[in-house]
């Protein structure tokens, strides 16, 4: 059974608070991870690995360098499922 | 001209206690704080127990994520740099770029590393974490350092085993003594209690086996020693240089007055015979010191509890203080806390600088049977009361690295 939008943008919001260490209220659809969640380029690398490990679901660079929002990242995964 | 170089402050978490107040009164009762190993499977490992860190919450001083990600030295030695930091409370922002760190460890990041090589062989190269190397390196202790206190002065690691804090602490009284910076946080740190540390030493053979009788294994200079018993902990001092900690009214905790350093070029892990490495270390800090042996109330050996160590040091002990070897005070502080590795010297630093303050030698505890080849007065079970003005701090490590450090009581 696939996952609704909503469903899939908790379970990133709880790999993002876990990851970077930030409050839930502050993770948005549309957060940009560098620009208002404080992440740097090791976070963001870490973050895919959460997030493949989550979803159970491989993510190549060439996607992941494009997952730069949480929107973006939400919609990637339910083009996955 | 050569600047004098003091203490203002000192921090520690160790297997002793978390705090150097703790540490201190641990050990005065002088009893073992070594402890069963239950932070992972030991069943097959043929050494079981160790000095361990308990009880810190490292989620006081640092957010969620940087524990999660920091690998344990870090964790401890950062610790231990925020109480010594706290307690010299130096002027930061106005001399940042003259205040340096030069903290070391022997083998550092080796948590991460060994979780990311299981991750790697178990799952592939994407499942290793790009913190893998920034939390391995053993500079990254410095590096943290700087980037939560902002001192922005000199910032490097040394790097020599067991004696890795000595050396540290060797070049940051020399970075302040030759005028270039005001003040160094410096020391050791070490966490390598883990399945890959553990099973290189035992198949070294270094570690003593007693595990029936764990708190009494570590017993340096007994004639039964069996090898050493791991710790894992940090110590971190302040040092500055002298004018300026009195312009700012800091407390001065003692001086520090000489540093000798040699190698053995003999063998990858024993001691040159008669420990011909170490006694240059202890002469070349002496005159360092512009003293003479006479002038050291107390040494704090490096005795591991090996056999190997403790009878060389005490053949260069005696081949450095003559007849004098026999009357100074002499005590393995290993026998209480474990052996440290990197922050050995550093924790040990801390003890000496506590013994001068107080006049007290801590003993070498688990001491029954002597050893005719080491004959010298290690201070047996019971802590002494005794005039101590000057203390000697000896670390060798493997590699045939020796460092010797020297305080005095500041006057």
């Amino acid at each position: 059974m696939s996952l609704t939008q909503e469903e899939v943008f908790e379970k990133v919001k709880k790999v993002i608070v876990e990851g970077l260490g930030v409050s839930e209220e502050l993770v948005k659809m549309e957060s940009s991870y560098t620009d208002d969640l404080g992440a740097d380029s090791l976070d963001t690398v870490e973050l895919v690995m959460a997030l493949e490990e989550e979803f159970g679901t491989e993510i190549a660079d060439e996607d992941a360098e494009k997952l730069t929002t949480v929107n973006k990242t939400v919609e990637f995964i339910l083009s996955k499922n | 001209m050569s600047k004098r170089v003091v203490v203002t402050g000192m921090g520690t978490l160790n297997p002793s206690g978390n705090n150097v107040d703790t540490y201190w009164q641990s050990l005065l009762q002088g009893k073992s704080n070594i402890v069963p190993i239950e932070e992972f499977d030991v069943t097959d490992f043929t050494t079981r127990f160790a000095g361990l860190v308990k009880e810190y919450n490292f989620e006081d001083i640092l957010d969620k994520k940087e524990c999660r990600r920091l690998s344990r030295f870090i964790l401890l030695g950062y610790a231990a740099a925020v109480e010594a930091l706290k307690q010299a409370n130096l002027p930061m922002e106005e001399f940042a770029e003259e205040i340096g760190v030069e903290v070391g460890s022997g083998i550092g990041g080796i948590d991460i590393l060994e979780k990311m090589t299981i991750a790697l062989h178990e799952r592939g190269p994407s499942k290793v974490s790009p913190f893998t190397v920034p939390m391995m390196i053993i500079d990254m202790i410095s590096g943290f350092i700087s980037i939560k206190s902002g001192a922005k002065g000199p910032n490097a690691s040394s790097v020599s085993a067991c004696a890795s804090g000595s050396h540290s602490m060797g070049n940051a009284f020399n970075m302040i003594r030759s005028g270039k910076v005001k003040a160094m946080i410096t020391g050791g740190s070490e966490s390598a209690i883990t399945p890959i540390g553990l099973a290189s030493f035992c198949a070294a053979k270094s570690l003593s086996q007693d595990n029936e009788n764990y708190s009494t294994a570590s017993k340096p200079f007994d004639l039964n020693r069996s090898g050493f018993v791991m710790g894992e902990g940090a110590g971190i001092l302040i040092f500055e240089e002298l004018e300026f900690a009195k312009k700012r009214g800091a407390t001065i905790l003692a001086e520090v007055v000489g540093f000798g350093s040699s190698g053995d070029a003999y063998h990858i892990t024993a001691p040159a015979p008669e420990g011909e490495g170490g006694a240059r270390a202890m002469k070349i800090a002496l005159e360092d010191a512009k003293m003479n042996p006479e002038d050291i109330s107390y040494i704090n050996a490096h005795g591991t509890s090996t056999k190997m160590n403790d009878k060389n040091e005490t053949a260069a002990i005696k081949s450095v203080f003559g007849d004098y070897a026999h009357s100074v005070a002499i005590s393995s502080t290993k026998s209480i806390t474990g052996h440290l590795l990197g922050a050995a010297a550093a924790i040990e630093a801390i003890a000496s600088i506590k013994m001068m303050d107080k006049n007290t030698v801590i003993p070498t505890i688990n001491f029954s049977t002597p050893d005719p080849e080491c004959d010298l007065n290690y201070t047996p079970n019971k802590p002494v009361e005794r005039e101590i003005n000057a203390v000697m701090s000896n670390s060798f490590g493997f590699g045939g690295h020796n460092a010797v450090i020297i305080f005095k009581k500041y006057e």
